[in-house]
Parts: structure tokens; C-alpha cells; sequence
């Protein structure tokens, strides 16, 4: 690594540029150390490296992964010794600006702006939470309404207490842990409010979280309305039919100083737009092929910033295969396969497959099954039939499936869908 | 008890452009504002247009101050730095009978002095705004737009930096006339003042009755906005008007973009009993979005990332047909009380006119003389965002604060947020914060800034936990600590 001195910005060279010192930053980094990259850099805008986790104070991490049950910052803390003993750099307090297609990212912190050239990128931004606005709840506007994620920060990284008198609209896991760890706190949680039949986070969270602590879930149920001109003053929450409309005479008002939003993740993909990689609708993040790699040759992704993971340790597995591929560079071939999401499936990763061998996908299902079929067709084949014990829109499913170099050469579609 | 000149009651854009204007001048003036901020009022919630003055008939004070506020924009902005944009206005026919309206429109404005008004075939516009669907419109290009919010700002700090007193989170309770002085009682104490200035918006009849009976009445008027993601900033390069609605003497939901790029759309307009009740409605977010969809076929739905509302100030009732002008003036019964009533559209365009006119009155009474020592703000400093790379480079290096970026959807700096908690009028919200340096503003509604500006504000400001506000004095942010800082 250089770093010269004669432009006004500060340049450095690297074989590997992670963006993002999350947990899939981290993995992705040390996996491409590991795998014979001689210089990696990460950049992360925090002053802290782990992302969210020294916020996710609760255990269960790194159970499927080591076997042992870690809580946020023992998780993070292991992956930080590893990544500083291989001597991977750390920027942090850099937020990057922007990269270029020819993999040249422009950053800033307060030793001056960087210019790194970079011969693979592996994009680890994250997600950010859906806000009040992203489901247009009406009313007024006061204080007293936080992400679930946000109100966790304050408690856990500086104890500072979001409020008393607690709803959570949205069951997903954060919000189903926010609800215990207020309630540690000493604040009074009201209740869970879900406009799903089911809840949307896992269900081990929903039985230690809230039925352990006797916390309400009120299930196909919405709010309706926020009142309180300067601190929030009081929710109205509604039932919502199939459709989800809201039944009327069912709205009730109930008395809070704060209401928590765990409404879903966005992936954060602002970088990712500006250099034109293509987006999946679907999952908000960019489409890759086999091997994490995005439309553009030479960035790849992993993390929630390419699709929303259940639990850090799939996530850090897939990461760690996305930072193990960014070393070769780049596979971007142009015949390749498209992954089309079939009937019942709300979507999968990869979306392209480009070289032949053992593939291994995960996917979200549309609605909740029991003892649903998985099936995989290439043209006239199936190649692979599957009996799933369940299905549920909480639970990603992963799953297995070798490809032929035959099936890349003769096919342009691979169906994935779910029979009942 | 504090003696002054003139006292001003209210920062809005009309109080805090007064204000201005008179910190010129060797005389003592004093604000009272009851909220916690300037411009946290009407001020801060409506379309952000400057008008051109097409709208209001001739020989009314609504066009003559629109007409005059808006020649004196451009020089105004150079010298105290808020964005303004010469962005101009397409007012829409949808068919030949809307035309008619259009050709009306012409009129009015030549009458008024609007230079510049041009009727447009479909192709022409098709041309400049792909996206909007018409039958014809009317080319308005003396129509712009501004940052409501950092335009009353703006005024309010340079007033303060020329000694204007401004006093936030001062409610006015009672006025009384002494003999050739007003006697202010507000909940701060008591104040004297050689004129009175009741620029209160939605509150002028309150103030008004403190000292006689009222000949007016107000009717609020609510109008409602959605904001638009960044991303989907393109859709129009201008603003886009439809034909002004018959009744309730307002304009119509229009398309407009904003200084900052976010497009807004809206607003609502519905007269309610309430004048503080500034709700969002689901009916209105589906009316506006519907409305709005008429005009510009492609706009999704997941496009919206925000909805406001803001009030009016209406002197005639909806039966009335919602339409009245102005009202300037000294009090007859009262001397020196200088009302200001009825300041709904186009009073933002109009505040730097109304101002020059409030200060000429105010010379009837007292002999203004010019300051020597007038200060004037520095030439405005571009936000990092707006900066080239050598610029921003530059910045770091003599100040490292600039290289740490706080807001990470607008790209605001630590230097940005110190120097926005660092304002003259000693306001420190969170909002406050959002509405000088756009910290929180973006697409994640403060998801990642908001803990770091906290930090920054105990650490550096010394602001308690249990003091931080969202944007009035009870919107407290915080319910103390959960145990006691370590000494870590």
C-alpha cells in the first residue's frame, strides 16, 4: 500500500476495499486476507468497527457458526482480533462519498479526502430501518417515535432511556427484543402491534421476548394514528382484514409516551445506484451471480446490504465466500443463467449463475406453508425436488443444487417454486 | 424591566424580516417568539415558492408586495446566503375550458407587472418537463423557489448578529398602553416598548385583543405536503401548477421541486376550528398522491418518504370564498401597534416588501438612523455536498471536523452540526439542527445521525440528556439515563 503525497488527496492502492466493518465487512475481509489477498482495507463511517452489533447487547450469536451462543460485542470482538492480527487496515470515521466503475472510491475523514484504488470491492454497507414514513402512518408529529434499532443504540451504547410507556409496531426481531430490554429497564411495554397474521421476526424471539414477559401481541393489527403535539401522547391501533384494510370500529387508543418502528430493513445501496450495479427489487440489493458478484466486474456484495439475513451467522458464512471470490478478481461471464423466483417465492440469491457446481441459494417464501414442496426446473429438468418440513416468510431457506456446465450452456432460466 | 424601540412579536419570516430591516438602524429592538426556534410556524411548513404575482388582483396589497418581494429576492440571497431558485412555473390546462383560465391569468399579471408570461403548446412543454401530461400552459418565469425555512433563519441570525434581542420560548400574555409606551407582560418577565409589532400569524387576533376589540376574525386553513425521496427528484424541472380551483382562494395542489431536491407535492387545503392542530390525514396523503399522479402519470408510490402540514392564515371564511387581502396597518385605536394580519400566501415572497413598508411606518414615529457598524454576513458557505473534491480537501485540512460526516444520506459534517448548534439566536433542538444544516433530513429520517448529534451536543454544548428537544419546549427526546455514566 502507497500512499503518496503529491495530489491534494490522500491516495492509496489495494487489492480488496470493504465497505462496511459490519459483521459482514469484517468476515468478507478476513476471508480475503485469508485467501491470499496482500492488502485489504476496510472503510466504515462509524468510529467503531462491528457495525450494529456492540448495540446487540442479547446472546445468540455465532450458534451455527462456532457452536458457542455470543452476545453482539463477544461476536464482534472475535471477528476484530482475528482481522487485526492478519494486519487488514482500518479506516475508520470514513464515510466513502462515491466509487467509480474502474473501482475507485472517494472518501472522507478528518486526515482529508482519500483516493483508493481498488482492484476488488466488496460492498458491505448494511441496511437502514424503514421510518414511520415508509408506511404513512397520519397524525401529528411529536418527539417520542424512534426505529427500534435507534432506540437500542441509546439504551445499550449510552444508556439513555428512549421512554416509559412503550408500543412497538412491527414484530420484527429487533423489535421483539427492544420490547424485553425495555422492560428491563423498567419501562412499561403496552404491547406488539403486527399487521401480518404472524409475526415477521423469529419465532424463538416472540417466546423469550415478549410470551416470557406477558407483552401483548396484537396480531393483524395496525396503527392508525399518532396524536401528541410535542411528546407523543397516545396511538391508535386498528385490526386490519385480509386485505389489510382496517376494520372499522375496531380502532382503540392507547396511552404511550413512545412508540418503536420495527418495520423492516432497506438495504443500503445509495453507492450502489450511483455507479449503475443493477438493484433487485425484490430484495433491495444488487443482483450477483454465484459468487456475489454484482453487474459491475470486480464488486461484490454481501451482508444485509444485499439481501436482509435472519441471523449474523449465515450471513457471516455467506460473507466470508463473497471476500474468498474477490480475490480472483472478477468471473463476470456473459452466458449465464437467471434466477427467476417462481410461484410462492418472494425471491432468491443469487440471481445468475455463471460457472457449474454445487450452488448454494437462499430464498424468502411468500406466505407461511406446511410441509410445502421446493422445486428447482432448468427447461424440462427438475433438478431438484424437495419436501420442506415448513415454510415461513421469518426464516430464510437455504438450500443446495448442482449445476452442470450443461445446464449454463443450454438454458437462460432456472424456476425456483414452492408447491403445496 | 427592559426598555426598547420597537418589540416585534413573532419570528416567522414577517418578524424576523423586520427585524432585519430594522437591526439596520441605531434602535433597540427586541423579538418575542413563543416557540423554541424562529420560522417554526407557518414559516417552515408551505410550498417554498416564490411567487411571481399572477395570482393576486391588481391594485391588491397581496400583489404589490408579492411583485415587490419578489424583485428584491436575488439581492437578498446574495447577501445573506439562504438557496433560492429561478426555477419557474408551469401553470396547467388539462383542456380548452382551463385555457380560458390561463388567458385570465396573463392579464392579471401584465396588470400587475409580472413580465415574461407566455402560453405554451403541449409539444413545448413535453420539451422541458417529459414527465407532466397537459393539453396547454402558461410559462411563468419570474416564479422560484426558496428555502422557506433558511430564508427566515437567514433574517433572524443577522439580525442577531446586529444586536436584535431575540427572545425564544417567550410567550406574550398580556399587552397594556401606557400613556405613550407598551407595558409586554410575557411569561419571562416584563418588557416596554415605544411600538408594537403584532406580526403573531395565526395568533394576530389574540394579540390584537389584548389591547382592543378585534374588527376580524381568522380562519385556519390547513394545507398538507408529502415529500418525495431524492432519487425521484427528476421527475419535474419546474413547478407544476394546475388551473387555480374556483374557491377557498388558494392555488391547488401543485408539483414543486425544493432548493434542497426533494420534490414536494401538495398542498391540501381545509378550513379546521383548531389553528395548532397541524395533523396529516390518510384522506389527504391519498388525495394529494392521487392528484399529483394526474399530472405526472410515472410517480410511484414508494416515492414518498415524508408529509407535513402547515397552517394559513385566513381573514374570510370559507363562505366567504376563503379569499382577502392584507392587512397592514397602524392600529387606529391603538398608536403604535402595527398589525400585520392575514400574512398567508404570497407573504413569504412579500416579507422583505412588507418589512421596507413596516420600517417606514415605524419612521413616522421614530427617527431611524443608520448604523455604522452594520454587520453583514459572510458570503454563504456552500454546503460539503455541494463542494468539488478540491474543496472539500481543502476544508479538511484546515478544519478535521469537515471530514467527519454526521448525516450520511445528505453528507452534512461534524463542522456543519457544531456550526448550526452554534447559531446567534441560541436555538438548539434537534429540528433546529435539521432545518440550518439538513442533518436528519434525508431518506433515513435521522436513523444514524440522530445519536451522534446527541453526543456532539452534550459533549460540546454541555447539553443535558434530559434537556434535548425535538422542536418545542415539551417534546423532550430523552427519559434521563438508564444508570449512571461510567468514567470510562
Amino acid at each position: 500500500m502507497v500512499e503518496q503525497g503529491r495530489k491534494k488527496m490522500i491516495n492509496l492502492d489495494t487489492d480488496v476495499a470493504v465497505i462496511g466493518a459490519g459483521p459482514a465487512g469484517l468476515a468478507a475481509a478476513i476471508s480475503a486476507r485469508e485467501n491470499g489477498a496482500k492488502n485489504v482495507i476496510i472503510l466504515d463511517r462509524n468510529s467503531w468497527l462491528g457495525g450494529i452489533l456492540p448495540q446487540c447487547i442479547h446472546d445468540g450469536f455465532g450458534v451455527e457458526e462456532t457452536g458457542t451462543s455470543m452476545t453482539g460485542p463477544e461476536y464482534a470482538e472475535m471477528y476484530i482480533k482475528t482481522a487485526e492480527k492478519q494486519g487488514i487496515t482500518f479506516l475508520n470515521e470514513t464515510m466513502v462519498l462515491q466509487f467509480d466503475k474502474n473501482r475507485k472510491i472517494i472518501a472522507a475523514n478528518k486526515k482529508g479526502l482519500h483516493e483508493i484504488k481498488a482492484k476488488s470491492i466488496v460492498l458491505a454497507m448494511g441496511c437502514r430501518e424503514k421510518t414511520r414514513w415508509n408506511v404513512m402512518i397520519p397524525g401529528d408529529r411529536p418527539s417520542g417515535i424512534y426505529t427500534a434499532g435507534v432506540a437500542q443504540a441509546f439504551i445499550n451504547l449510552y444508556n439513555i432511556m428512549v421512554g416509559k410507556n412503550v408500543v412497538i409496531l412491527g414484530s420484527g426481531d429487533v423489535g421483539l427484543i427492544m420490547a424485553r430490554r425495555l422492560k428491563f429497564e423498567g419501562a412499561n411495554v403496552l404491547g406488539v402491534v403486527e399487521i401480518l397474521p404472524y409475526a415477521s421476526g423469529l419465532p424463538r424471539n416472540v417466546v423469550q421476548c415478549l410470551d416470557d414477559y406477558d407483552i401483548p401481541l396484537y396480531l393483524n393489527h395496525t396503527v392508525t394514528y399518532i396524536k401528541g403535539r410535542e411528546r407523543l401522547e397516545s396511538v391508535t391501533i386498528a385490526q386490519v382484514d385480509e386485505k389489510m384494510n382496517i376494520i372499522p370500529e375496531t380502532e382503540k387508543e392507547i396511552k404511550c409516551d413512545t412508540l418503536l418502528l420495527s418495520l423492516g430493513l432497506i438495504p443500503e445501496n445509495e453507492l450502489s445506484r450511483n455507479v449503475e450495479i443493477e438493484i433487485d427489487d425484490v430484495t433491495g440489493g444488487p443482483a450477483v451471480n454465484q459468487s456475489f458478484e454484482t453487474s459491475l466486474s470486480g464488486v461484490f456484495a454481501c451482508g444485509n446490504c444485499l439481501q436482509v439475513y435472519d441471523t449474523v451467522d449465515v450471513l457471516a458464512m455467506d460473507a466470508k465466500k463473497a471476500g474468498k471470490n474477490a480475490v480472483q478478481n472478477t468471473i463476470n461471464k456473459s452466458k449465464c443463467v437467471t434466477v427467476k423466483a417462481g410461484k410462492g417465492i418472494r425471491y432468491v440469491v443469487p440471481q445468475r449463475i455463471n460457472e457449474p457446481g454445487k450452488i448454494h441459494f437462499t430464498l424468502r417464501v411468500e406466505k407461511p406453508h406446511e410441509s410445502p414442496t421446493l422445486r428447482v426446473i432448468a427447461g424440462d429438468k427438475e433438478l431438484l425436488k424437495k419436501k420442506l418440513p415448513w415454510a415461513n416468510p421469518a426464516n430464510m431457506v437455504e438450500f443446495d443444487v448442482n449445476i452442470s456446465a450443461e445446464t449454463i450452456k443450454s438454458t437462460d432460466t432456472l424456476e425456483v417454486l414452492l408447491d403445496d | 424591566m427592559k426598555n426598547f424601540h420597537v418589540a416585534i412579536i413573532g419570528g416567522g419570516v414577517i418578524g424576523s424580516a423586520i427585524a432585519w430591516e430594522l437591526s439596520k438602524y441605531k434602535l433597540n429592538v427586541v423579538v418575542f417568539e413563543k416557540g423554541i426556534d424562529v420560522a417554526f410556524g407557518t414559516s417552515k411548513a408551505n410550498s417554498g415558492v416564490v411567487h411571481s404575482g399572477i395570482n393576486s388582483p391588481t391594485g391588491s396589497l397581496k400583489a404589490r408586495f408579492c411583485v415587490e418581494g419578489n424583485k428584491m429576492l436575488q439581492p437578498l440571497a446574495d447577501k445573506l446566503g439562504f438557496p433560492l431558485k429561478w426555477v419557474g412555473k408551469y401553470v396547467i390546462a388539462k383542456n380548452e375550458d382551463e385555457t380560458k383560465e390561463l388567458e385570465r391569468l396573463i392579464k392579471v399579471g401584465k396588470d400587475n407587472g409580472v413580465p415574461g408570461l407566455e402560453i405554451k403548446d403541449r409539444k413545448d412543454v413535453k420539451v422541458k418537463e417529459p414527465n407532466v401530461s397537459c393539453y396547454k400552459a402558461l410559462w411563468v418565469p419570474t416564479a422560484g423557489i426558496i428555502s422557506p425555512y433558511e430564508f427566515t433563519i437567514a433574517f433572524a441570525e443577522n439580525a442577531a448578529e446586529n444586536n436584535v434581542n431575540f427572545l425564544l420560548e417567550t410567550e406574550v400574555i398580556d399587552l397594556r398602553k401606557v400613556e405613550n409606551y407598551f407595558l409586554i407582560k410575557t411569561n419571562k418577565g416584563e418588557f416596554q416598548s415605544q411600538i408594537l409589532v403584532n406580526a403573531a400569524g395565526l395568533n394576530c387576533r389574540k394579540i390584537v385583543s389584548m389591547l382592543e376589540e378585534p374588527d376580524f376574525d381568522i380562519y385556519p386553513c390547513r394545507g398538507e405536503y408529502l415529500v418525495l425521496d431524492k432519487n425521484y427528484s427528476n421527475l419535474v424541472n419546474s413547478m407544476i401548477y394546475p388551473v387555480p380551483p374556483k374557491k377557498l382562494g388558494v392555488l391547488g395542489v401543485h408539483i414543486t421541486p425544493t432548493v434542497e431536491g426533494p420534490t414536494i407535492l401538495g398542498p391540501s387545503a381545509e378550513f379546521i376550528g383548531d389553528p395548532k392542530d397541524k395533523r396529516t390525514t390518510k384522506e389527504k396523503m391519498t388525495t394529494l398522491f392521487n392528484e399529483a399522479k394526474e399530472i405526472i402519470p410515472s410517480l410511484p408510490e414508494k416515492a414518498v418518504i415524508n408529509a407535513y402540514s402547515g397552517i394559513r392564515c385566513k381573514l374570510a371564511s370559507p363562505e366567504e370564498g376563503g379569499w382577502a387581502d392584507f392587512r397592514i396597518e397602524e392600529s387606529k385605536q391603538t398608536p403604535g401597534l402595527i398589525n400585520l394580519l392575514g400574512i398567508e400566501s404570497p407573504g413569504l415572497t412579500g416579507a422583505p416588501a412588507i418589512a421596507k413598508e413596516v420600517t417606514r411606518m415605524i419612521s413616522n414615529s421614530i427617527e431611524l438612523k443608520t448604523k455604522t457598524d452594520f454587520k453583514t454576513r459572510k458570503i454563504k458557505e456552500k454546503r460539503f455536498s455541494e463542494m468539488n473534491a478540491k474543496e472539500q480537501s481543502d476544508l479538511i485540512k484546515k478544519d478535521k471536523q469537515w471530514g467527519r460526516i454526521i448525516c450520511r444520506c445528505e453528507h452534512v459534517t461534524e463542522a456543519e452540526v457544531i456550526k448550526a448548534l452554534s447559531n446567534p439566536i441560541g436555538a438548539q433542538t434537534l429540528s433546529s439542527v435539521k432545518y440550518r444544516c439538513r442533518a436528519g433530513m434525508g431518506r433515513c429520517q435521522g436513523g444514524f445521525c440522530t445519536q451522534h448529534i446527541v453526543r456532539i451536543m452534550e459533549e460540546q454544548f454541555n447539553v443535558d440528556v434530559n434537556n434535548m428537544k425535538l422542536k418545542s419546549s415539551n417534546s423532550n427526546l430523552f427519559y434521563g439515563r438508564t444508570r449512571e455514566k461510567e468514567n470510562d
